[in-house]
Parts: structure tokens; sequence; C-alpha cells
């Protein structure tokens, strides 16, 4: 039967057709969907999230260890989180296959690099695979646990945006019964004491040359022979591009990506006149092709920063003198404001910024939606590295600073779970000054709205106790504690205050809900009285969307503002910087 | 029909049902027989930002992304961002856009950017084909303004060669029950509006005819520079 498929949703399809006995993962785009839809449509699979990658991908060793076959999934940078575990796990090798997913981004999307991962399976000598598109996405997982189980490896299934984002026409059977595996104890394998890493190591070493042999022949890897001069070594996305823009050439399409068919590719390179590698970020084919001393060219026709195109490849090319004619037509770009995604009418984390901006203090952030707060015009975090880094952050500039300036941590409920408990630890321990916001909006807002430990439910909606933000905090050794309303200006102002001027760590917990998950909150809406509104442009600067220019004026000829009813969801904000008190509750407006 | 290629560009911005709008075509196409990749950026998409979907419609589809200058149907669920994108027209393609205006905050905040004053004229400066519906105001007929998306689709099934059949099963599979009676009204009237017109007598169909004087391109608002996030 043909599904329409995302890459992501083959790859669950896939999941439960190999057999898979445990999901588990933890959200980070673009790979999040890949558990949903377990949880959705898969329901026999047992599916979780996990409180961040690293405990994800030790969960997938246990049940790989315990004998069944497990998917671990995460975007790209959740895998230095989990690298600990893989670099070693590479050395025990499974019991049950063990797959991890690698959904990378190139063009940053929506992350905060664009690492290429492909470079992680060769640094834990590990195979991937990269599949180009959602049937590949499916067939390449399901085979990625024969190999797991084959070569006693753990396999990485290496995605992009665009493949786990991208719909395509899948053919879907019905789902394999894998021969039951019992855990044995097997110390010598699985306790990685040096002397047994020593021998394993040893293994992996003969492992990769086996591996290399399969490479050569796997159906994976295969020629497309069109009678042409030019040879195309390709893989993942980029080989859509290069056959878009130039189905002319011969191709080597590589799908098993690491070890590499180098044979197989001496040989193709030795048949063509030239032979060129196109691939997408960094140059992880070409430098083994060329380490082997095969002559191909690659990264200095296709550059190594951001995605590809197929205007892009096609421009390649050209420039290597293999195509003549380019069809990208100059764009006009056209000339207009920019619209990038800001924080909901409503959200709960717009007061904290509010506060903190008035304070104009020292902000170290973190990523969730909150990493929005930078822009304009509320421009109020001063760093963003990676999940958990806030914290960390903050204790180093108060530790060379000074506490007299103020340093401010702010962090989400999700990403305090998942990495941020361990830096609130060590502000305690070494008695750092700093006072940390907890986000506590009940969700995993920015990736859609997943549940994690404090929301009260799990991936496959079964209704759990939640961990208690303020017990936990406590017991790490914090005494500054307070819980507060960021939909209270004033009160969220004063508390900010308050706990800076505490000595040792603080922590402020903010209480409301995100008003888009997992229930939308829409209490009744404001309106602004044009006659008392002065267009100051206050309201305006609190970056809310449902906040716009009317088209009265002032005598200055500013815009005065008016509310679209149809988005405030009557947070109050608004109403209470304005110093007109030209905003009212719906209701009191039509009495006024 | 093997031979026919479709290249759909769809944008809007988060929450105007892009993402559906674009499944359901590529389920049409696929139910029609045909290969079809649809290509989204939606990481950031529930936050106001811009959202476009690529569908890709043929015999045999390679890239999930439409190239620069080779969209045959550019859907606007909101004027300015159809404008953004009309760079990526092909010369014999043709825009389907609504008169939605969604002004962002940057821009009320700011003196810096400016919307478009008459961001319709500037389309048809710039393509030769426009169809301006002006669907916000049917979708609040009908009672709910996110059905844009589906009132444009409507309008998008009369240049498809697609079964009327094909488009109701279709939206009634992937809409929520309780939404589908109103999802296939909006359907029909955005199919209904285009049949209408053509009837109509030349010069005051929405369908412009060609328009042989040469265009202008011109800068837009302040001249400023808008920087992508
Ligand atoms: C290591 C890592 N894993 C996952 C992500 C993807 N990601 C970005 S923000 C975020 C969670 C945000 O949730 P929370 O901290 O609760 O903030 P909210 O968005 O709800 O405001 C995730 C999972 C990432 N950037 N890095």
């Amino acid at each position: 039967m043909k599904q329409l498929l995302s890459g992501n949703e083959a790859v669950a399809r896939g999941a439960y057709e190999a057999g898979v006995k445990m999901a588990v993962g933890y959200p980070g785009t673009p790979s999040t969907e890949i558990l949903e839809t377990m949880a959705e449509r898969h329901r026999s699979v047992y599916s979780q999230w996990s409180p961040n990658e690293k405990v994800a991908f030790e969960v997938g060793i246990g049940a790989s260890i315990g004998g069944a076959r497990a998917l671990v999934t995460m975007k790209h940078v959740g895998l230095n989180v989990a690298a600990d575990p893989l670099m070693t796990f590479a050395y025990t090798g499974v019991n049950g296959g063990f797959v991890v997913v690698s959904a990378d981004d190139p063009e940053m999307h929506s992350s905060q690099n664009e690492q290429d991962n492909r470079i992680f399976a060769r640094f834990a000598n590990i195979p991937f695979l990269e599949p180009s598109d959602s049937q590949e996405s499916k067939d390449m997982l399901v085979a990625a646990y024969e190999i797991s189980e084959r070569y006693d490896t753990p396999v990485m299934l290496r995605m992009t945006t665009r493949i786990s984002h991208t719909m395509g026409i899948v053919e879907v059977i019905e789902p394999l019964h894998p021969q039951e595996r019992k855990f044995v104890k097997n110390p010598e394998k699985y306790v990685m004491i040096p002397s047994n890493a020593k021998v394993r190591h040893v293994v992996v070493a003969q492992r990769l040359i086996d591996l290399a042999k399969y490479s050569e022949q796997t159906p994976f890897n295969y020629i497309e022979s069109n009678g042409s001069k030019v040879g195309i070594i390709t893989g993942g996305v980029a080989y859509q591009y290069a056959k878009e823009v130039a189905p002319q050439f011969d191709y080597y399409k590589i799908g098993f990506g690491y070890p590499l068919p180098l044979e197989g590719i001496r040989q193709f390179v030795a048949a063509h006149d030239i032979t060129l590698v196109v691939e997408e970020l960094e140059p992880v084919y070409e430098d083994q092709i060329k380490a082997a001393g095969i002559k191909v060219e690659g990264k200095k026709y296709f550059g190594a920063l951001g995605e590809l195109s197929p205007s892009r490849v096609a421009k390649g090319l050209k420039e290597a003198g293999l195509i003549d004619k380019v069809v990208v037509p100059e764009i006009t770009q056209e000339d207009l404001f920019p619209r990038p995604p800001v924080l909901c009418p409503g959200c709960p984390h717009r007061g904290a910024f509010m506060a903190l901006k008035k304070l104009g203090v020292a902000v170290t952030g973190d990523i969730g939606c909150y990493t929005l707060g930078v822009l304009k015009p509320l421009n109020a975090l001063d760093t963003c590295i990676c999940m958990g880094a806030s914290i960390g952050n903050a204790i180093g500039m108060e530790k060379v600073q000074g506490s007299a300036t103020g340093t401010v941590a702010v962090i989400g409920d999700s990403t305090f779970f998942h990495s941020g408990i361990t830096g609130l630890l060590d502000a305690v321990y070494n008695q750092s000054n700093v006072t940390v916001i907890i986000l506590d909006n009940r969700a995993t807002a920015m990736t859609g709205g997943q549940e994690h430990p404090g929301t009260g439910k799990t991936l496959m909606g079964q209704p759990v106790g939640r961990t208690d933000i303020h017990e936990l905090v406590k017991a790490l050794g914090v005494k500054n504690f307070e819980e507060v309303d960021a939909y209270d200006f004033e009160a969220t102002l004063a508390c900010v205050k308050r706990q800076m001027a505490a000595p040792g760590p603080s922590v402020i917990l903010t209480s409301r809900p995100c008003v888009l998950m997992p229930k939308r909150i829409m209490d009744e809406p404001y309106q602004i009285d044009l006659e008392l509104c002065n267009g100051c442009s206050a309201c305006f600067r609190i970056s809310c969307p449902a906040i716009a220019a009317s088209t009265e004026t002032n005598e200055r000829g500013h815009a005065k503002a008016i509310i679209d009813e149809t988005l405030c969801t009557g947070c109050t904000l608004c109403a209470q910087i304005c110093p007109t008190e030209a905003i009212l509750l719906k209701s009191q407006f039509a009495k006024a | 029909m093997s031979e026919q290629f479709y290249n759909i560009l769809i944008v809007g911005v988060g929450g105007q049902g892009v993402l559906l709008a674009s499944e359901i075509i590529s389920e049409v196409a696929m139910h029609a027989g045909l290969d079809v990749k649809k290509s989204e950026i939606h990481g950031m998409s529930q936050r106001g930002g811009v959202v476009t979907s690529h569908v890709r419609i043929g015999k045999k589809v390679y890239s999930p992304t439409i190239q620069q200058g080779e969209v045959d149907f550019l859907m606007g669920f909101e004027k300015a961002e159809a404008l953004r994108f009309v760079g990526w027209m092909k010369k014999t393609g043709t825009v389907v856009v609504s008169h939605t205006t969604l002004v962002p905050a940057i821009v009320t905040s700011s003196k810096e950017f400016h919307y478009p004053e008459d961001a319709i004229a500037d389309l048809k400066n710039k393509a030769h084909n426009v169809i301006d519906v002006e669907a916000d105001k049917i979708a609040g007929e009908l009672g709910n303004p996110r059905l844009v998306n589906t009132i444009l689709i409507g309008v998008l099934a009369n240049l498809l060669p697609f079964e009327e059949k094909l488009w109701v099963d279709v939206i009634k599979s992937l809409v929520k029950e309780k939404f589908v009676a109103v999802n296939l009204e909006a359907f029909a009237r955005g199919r209904g509006i285009h049949l209408a017109l053509n009837k109509q007598p030349e010069g005051r169909s929405m369908l412009r005819p060609r328009d042989n004087t040469p265009r202008l391109v011109r800068p837009h608002s302040s001249g400023v520079r808008a920087t992508p996030l």
C-alpha cells in the first residue's frame, strides 16, 4: 500500500515494520515527529521522551542489551549531549539491534549550529546510512537493524531537515517479527573497564574492515550509468538536487556512507574523465576519497556552508565547466519588512523579559521559545549557546565581574530538566550569586509542546506525578526561592530586584502555563480607547502580535494602537504599562 | 498528463494552515497516480514567522524544493508574503492570493519597516497572472478566519487537472471531522469564484489578461533592506 509520509513518519513506520520494541528520544527540530508518530500511530511499540538525549541514548542501550531492537531519536546537537554513551557503546556493540537517528539541520532553520553528524559516526567508528527520500528513510532504517545485529554495532541513520520534513510516497509493508533475543550476562563485552575495552577496541577495528566489505556490495551504494564521461558521487538530499539539474551524468549514489565503498569509487572515478563529489555541509566523502589517493573535486565548487539547492548545485557544475547554462534567473529580492517569529500574544515569558529589560542587567539565555526575547524590540537576552548553558554562563560571568553588576539566567522548564539542574548545583556548591529564572510554562513549547517530567503526562499519554521544581531546587540547596506570576509586571520586577539583592544563588519560578499548549488559553480580550491613547508606543515595545498600529495618530504623527480581539488572550500586561490607562477589558469598554 | 509538471509554492504566516493546504494538494496528486514531494520549513511555524511549503507534482520528482524562477503556482495566504516570493515565479506562472493582511509587531513597533501600501497592485505589476481573492472576507462569512487556506485550494483546483471527487475525498480524510462540512463549503466557494469569473466578459475577469506594458521592478517601501532572522 502507498502512503504519503514525511521522512520522519517513514522512520517511525520503519521502526514499526522492523519490530522495534523501544523508541526513545528527546524532542528537537527536525527529529521530533518521529516519536510523536510512534505514539500516535504505532502504539504497539513502547515509546518515551527522556529528560535529555544522553539519558535517552542510555535507555536505548539498556533495551538493546536487554535483547530488544531499540530506536533512539534526536536532533544533531542532541548527539553532542549523548556523545559519551555513543563513543563507548561503539565498543561494546549491541544485543538487539540499535539505531540512533541524528536529524541534522543544514541552514540552521531551527538550530544554533549546522554541525555535520556524519563526522560523528566516523569519530565513533560506527556505520551510518543517509536516506535521500521518505521511501529510503524507511528502507534504510529497517536495513540498519539487520546491519546492527549482523555486525554487532550501533548504527546511525543520518537525516537532514529536507529529508525529515519532506513528504513523499512510501510503499508500506506488514511488520517483521525479528527473532527474540535474551539478555545474557557477558561482562567482557558490556563492562568497559580498561582490560575489556582494550579487547573490544580490536573488535571495533576488525568490524570496520568487515563493514568496508559490506559497503562495496550493499544495494544502498549503487551506480546509475548513463554513458556519461562525467561522474557524480553523492548522497542524501544532494543526490536529488544533482539529479534534478544534471540527470545526464553517471551517478555513484551513496546510501551507506561509512565506511565508504572506496574500491567501487576508485573504479568509478577511473572510468570517468572527471568526477565530482556533491555533498551538503562538510567534505566528509570528499576528504576520505582524496585521502585514498583518488582524484575528485567537490567543495571547491559547491561550498560547505548552509543548505544546497538545485540552483547551488547547478552553479557549481557550471563553474566546473560541466554544464553551460544555469536556469537560475536573477531574482529581484523583494525589499520587504522581515517577519521574524515572535512570542505569542499572552506568552507568559513576556512579563519576565519586560522586567529584565527595565532592569538592564546582563541576562544569560538558554534555548526555547524564550530565546525569542533577544529580538527587537524586547532585546532582553545576552547569550544563547546550547541547552542548559544559561546557568553555567551566569556563574562564570558573575565570578569574574562580581555580583554588583547582577547576572540573571533565564531557562525554560524543559531545558531545566534537560541540563539545567547540574548548573544550579554548581551555583549552590560554588556559592555563586546568580539569580535563575525558571520560566515554567509546563511545556516543551518551542518544539511543539511535548510532555516532560514536569507536565504530568508521558509521551504515550499516561498520567504520572509531576516533578516539583520547588522541592527539587530546595534539595539542591537553594535557599532563596520565590514563585511569581509573570502576568503581574510590578510584582515580577520587584521579585527580580529582591532576589538579585539576596546573597547566594536564587531561583524564581514563573507560574503561568503556555497559552498554546496543551490547551489554547483565551480570556476576555482588551481594547484600546483611542481617545485616551496618546500614541506613546509603550505597548508596541512589548512586542505583542495582538497590538497593531491604528490609522489614528497623535499630534506628533505617531500612530495610536489598536488590539486585534481575535488574537488578544487577555493577559493584561499591556494594560499594566499603559501610562494613560487607555487599555480596558472589552466589557469595561462597552460600559464606558 | 505524464508530461505535466507542477511546482506549487504555498506561503503564509504561522497559524494560517499552510501545511494542511500543501498536504491536501499532495494527497490529491498521489491519488491521481502521480509522484509528489512536499517540503516545508516549520520549525518556528507556530510563532508567527513566515511559513513556506513547496509541492512538486510530476511523473518523477527529484528535488524536494522548487528552484527559484520555476514556480507555476504561487499560493499566498497573506498578500505581503505573496509579494515576498513573487520573484520565484515562472513567467507563465499564476499567483493565487488572498487579500489577507497581517502586519507583524516589528512593523508596528518601529519606523524602520513598512507594510506595502498596495501589495496586490505590486503583485500585478510583477506577475502576469494574478488571481486575487477576498478569501479573508469569505472566511469571515463562513464564520472562521482559518478557512482562507481551503478557499484558495478551491481556486487552485480549477487550475489543476484533478477530479473534484479526489479533492473532496482528501479534504474529508485530512480535516478534523467537526470541520469537514465548513471546509467543503470553503472549497466550493473558492472553486465557484473562479468559475464564475471566467464566465464574465473580458476585462472584468479577475484572471488578468496579459499586460504588455513593460513591468517596472521598483524597490518597495522605505528602501530599508529586510534582514531575515
Ligand atoms: C541538545 C538539544 N536538544 C534539543 C534541542 C531542541 N530544543 C530547542 S528548545 C527546546 C525545549 C524548550 O522547552 P522549554 O525549555 O520548556 O522552553 P519553552 O520553549 O517551553 O519556552 C528544545 C527541545 C536543542 N536545541 N538542543
